[in-house]
């Protein structure tokens, strides 16, 4: 396979999941606004610091408001990350890599573009925001059952695999570190009435408000939801769950095509850090320092992937 | 409104019974309902959207992507007609094929004064770097996709040779994929030709094509501007259709003497290269320095024997319109037959007498450059405002050696279906065929292309014509 195609594969995934995740991040912060208005501003903030558009924002907006930061968020092309941008660019690395898609794959990535394109033409009215961003989501799901359904498992697959968890990595771990402190126990020790409403949105952001509940019979602590967000192996946006699946991708790819790479050293330390870190080792060394670690390390893996596989040159 | 009598229709040709092509079909037609047929166009432009077969039309915005619009009449062709071109076409290929042979290297047409030395020595399309070079297989017409047009029951003409890097090939795909979803019904009451065996036939043919350097099974790759060109969705649909890669230049490198793409595993050579870049654009060490869209140093690898580059270098000299003027003495040269095919009249404005005839007669004569394509550049005389021609004048007396002029022939018609039922439309045809060492492979069918608005001569998809699927019959 071209070096071209596996990076345009890669990003293509990037983009989609990108595109999902921020459908998912204005969610949380839209329903924030709903039932606790006070808090909305701020919410918004740490959404726009999530998608780490938070500066670009002001520079174009100023002052935090909900109307304009959905429109960043979702729509202005201005914002690389918004949905539409991240669609288009997926569309894009799509039109890029299509003689390694399945034609399913690419109507459905075609018709995810057209279908929006439509749609976010023009602002969107508080009323309609539920109905479009389940349309995002729905598309994003649309491409992603055509891909298990019709790609080979080869090494095209790994490399749509690898953008789709690496981006998946990122985002579970900018949420957490965005609200960190939230999770922190000294606040709770504290009792403070920080609060259940905080931690719903965290669960909610990464979709995983009812399988905590799920699993914990409703008992939401924030020990409890760090701990599912990073360490539990069957939460699929979870930190050890996705590097796992980062893990077993390169690990196909190594297999394949019988090279080892300076990323396969990277993502066995990193998995490692995953597999055998409890909870109670995170809190110790420090939330907020763990994520900006496991940020970095994510940052360099994706860059070192790129390298060994010849994305560029 | 023109008088549509004058115009040959295939449907109909003046009668009120349909053709035998085309009896079946009509049958057929009569018994559906208009506006389900009406619905079945509009259900085909959304395929096609989602599908994303569109084209980029220049100087336009980069991301304007449009589609071709497709018309649901299928233009067939009888099983016995298509024969005819079939032979008139493999013919011409083979002719062309030996031009180009001979003007690289000995140049014995030039010697016998059949055509004027002149003609290739101050000729743009023709590259001295060609000079004495071997293509592997002796091929440099791969791919020829020949413009025909028709004026009568028996009058087929050849407009145009397309040697070059012909495109729409994918549309001829397309489109009868879209009908097959759209009328299985009628691929069941009428036997046609399938054209699906395109991709297949062209991997085989490049492959048969395979320079000296190649071990082993050909390595086929498909050479793409990128993804801003026009026709950068045919590009990829082929390179996916063929399931071989589809490069740009800068995956391509000269490694040990092949060229190399770049892959996750390392470099690794490819042996047939299907460029769809222009010869300027090929190698910027030996044509334009300026290009990013090609390879530097292909050039080289080819002459020695390295890589085979589909068509070869330096076949847009056959497309010269000029060139084109002497097509039925170069097919006598090479062939000793008389061309199968006939040529449109052609008056070269090099020349003084046919200059003063064509200045004489701008409005009934349609006007190209030589090395014009896509219909841009060009004058239909009978169509054009007094202040065009005037304009068009102007061009013509100061290079009139750029310029050939053509009678205005009386394109056939073939029904689109419009808001009011069949109306006739003019119609050309632009089939395919593939060469390799030892065959002319040519596919039972083509493009269609079909001028949309009423009366209008000009099909080019630039200048908003639309397509149809092509039927030949079986016979």
């Amino acid at each position: 396979m071209l070096g071209k195609t596996a990076g345009g594969l890669f990003w293509l995934f990037r983009y989609l999941e990108r595109s999902e995740n921020t459908a998912r991040l204005i969610e949380t912060g839209f329903r924030i606004a709903l039932t606790r208005p006070a808090g909305a501003d701020d919410e918004w903030q740490s959404v726009l610091q999530t998608a780490a558009v938070d500066q670009l924002y002001r520079a174009k907006h100023g002052d935090v408001d909900q109307a304009k930061a959905i429109d960043f968020l979702l729509r202005d092309t201005d914002n690389p990350s918004s949905v539409m941008s991240s669609i288009a660019a997926a569309r894009q690395n799509a039109r890029l890599t299509r003689t390694a898609l399945t034609r399913e794959v690419w109507e459905a990535i075609n018709e995810a573009y057209m279908a929006l394109k439509y749609t976010l033409a023009r602002p969107i009215a508080p009323k309609h925001l539920p109905e479009v961003l389940a349309t995002v989501r729905q598309h994003s799901g649309l491409v992603r059952g055509a891909m298990h359904g019709t790609m080979l498992r080869n090494d095209i697959f790994d490399f749509c695999r690898l953008g789709t968890f690496l981006e998946r990595a990122d985002n579970t771990a900018r949420i957490l570190d965005v609200k960190y402190y939230v999770l922190l126990p000294s606040v709770t020790q504290i009792g403070s009435s920080l609060d259940n409403v905080q931690w719903e949105t965290i669960l909610r952001a990464v979709a995983g408000s009812r399988a905590y509940r799920w699993l914990t019979q409703g008992e939401i602590t924030p020990r409890g939801i760090a701990d599912f967000l990073i360490f539990d192996g069957r939460m699929p946006r979870s930190l050890r769950f996705t590097v796992r699946k980062i893990a077993t991708n390169l690990a196909y790819l190594e297999e394949n095509y019988g090279q080892r790479h300076p990323c396969h050293d990277q993502i066995d330390i990193l998995a490692a850090q995953l597999r055998h870190g409890t909870i109670e080792d995170v809190f110790e060394e420090g939330l907020h320092e763990f994520l900006t670690d496991f940020l970095n390390n994510l940052g360099h893996l994706g860059g070192e992937i790129e390298r060994d596989y010849r994305f560029l040159g | 409104m023109n008088d549509q009598s004058r115009f040959f229709d295939e449907m109909y040709a003046g009668q009120s019974e349909a053709r035998a092509p085309y009896a079946s079909y009509a049958e057929w037609f009569d018994s559906e309902d208009l506006d389900d047929l009406r619905r079945k166009s509009t259900d085909a432009e959304t395929f096609f959207r989602r599908t994303g077969i569109t084209f980029n039309v220049y100087g336009q915005a980069e991301a304007e992507e449009r589609l071709i619009p497709f018309d649901i009449v299928p233009r067939i062709i009888s099983g016995r007609e298509w024969s005819k071109l079939t032979r008139g076409i493999e013919q011409r290929v083979r002719a062309i094929n030996a031009f180009l042979y001979d003007i690289y290297h000995r140049q014995e047409i030039l010697r016998a004064g059949r055509v004027p030395k002149e003609l290739i020595d101050r000729n743009e399309a023709f590259l001295p770097q060609m000079i004495g070079v071997e293509p592997p297989g002796g091929v440099y017409t791969h791919i020829v996709g020949t413009d025909l047009v028709r004026t009568g029951e028996d009058d087929f003409f050849v407009l145009e040779d397309n040697a070059r890097t012909p495109s729409g090939v994918s549309y001829m795909l397309e489109n009868r994929e879209t009908m097959l979803q759209m009328f299985p019904e009628l691929f069941s009451r009428i036997k046609v030709q399938p054209v699906g065996n395109y991709p297949t036939s062209l991997r085989r043919s490049l492959a048969a094509c395979a320079p000296t350097a190649c071990d082993g099974d050909p390595t086929v790759a498909v050479l793409t501007p990128g993804i801003h060109n026009s026709a950068y969705f045919e590009h990829a649909f082929l390179a996916d259709q063929m399931g071989v890669e589809l490069v740009e230049g800068h995956d391509l490198r000269v490694v040990d003497g092949r060229i190399a793409m770049r892959t996750t595993e390392g470099y690794k050579p490819i042996d047939v290269i299907y460029r769809r870049v222009d010869d300027d654009f090929l190698d910027p060490l030996n044509f334009n320095p300026d290009s990013m869209l090609g390879v530097p140093g292909i050039m080289d690898v080819y002459r020695a024997g390295g890589i085979t580059i589909a068509n070869a270098p330096g076949t847009g000299i056959s497309d010269d319109k000029a060139i084109y003027s002497y097509m039925p003495d170069i097919v006598e040269f090479y062939t000793g037959e008389k061309a199968i095919l006939q040529n449109v009249p052609t008056w070269r404005c090099s020349e003084k007498d046919s200059l003063k005839y064509v200045l004489d007669n701008l409005p009934e004569l349609v006007v190209k450059e030589v090395h014009g394509s896509g219909g841009y550049g060009m004058l239909v005389g009978p169509a054009a405002s007094k202040k065009e021609i005037a304009e068009f004048r102007k061009k013509l007396e100061a290079k009139p050696g750029n310029y050939i002029a053509q009678p205005t022939l009386a394109l056939s018609t073939c029904p689109i279906l419009t808001a009011k039922g069949l109306a006739p439309r003019h119609v050309d045809l632009r089939p395919f065929a593939l060469m390799s060492p030892d065959r002319i492979t040519l596919t039972p069918g083509g493009l269609t292309r079909v001028a949309l608005k009423a009366g209008s001569l000009v099909v080019n998809s630039s200048q908003g014509g639309g397509t149809k699927d092509t039927w030949v019959l079986e016979e």
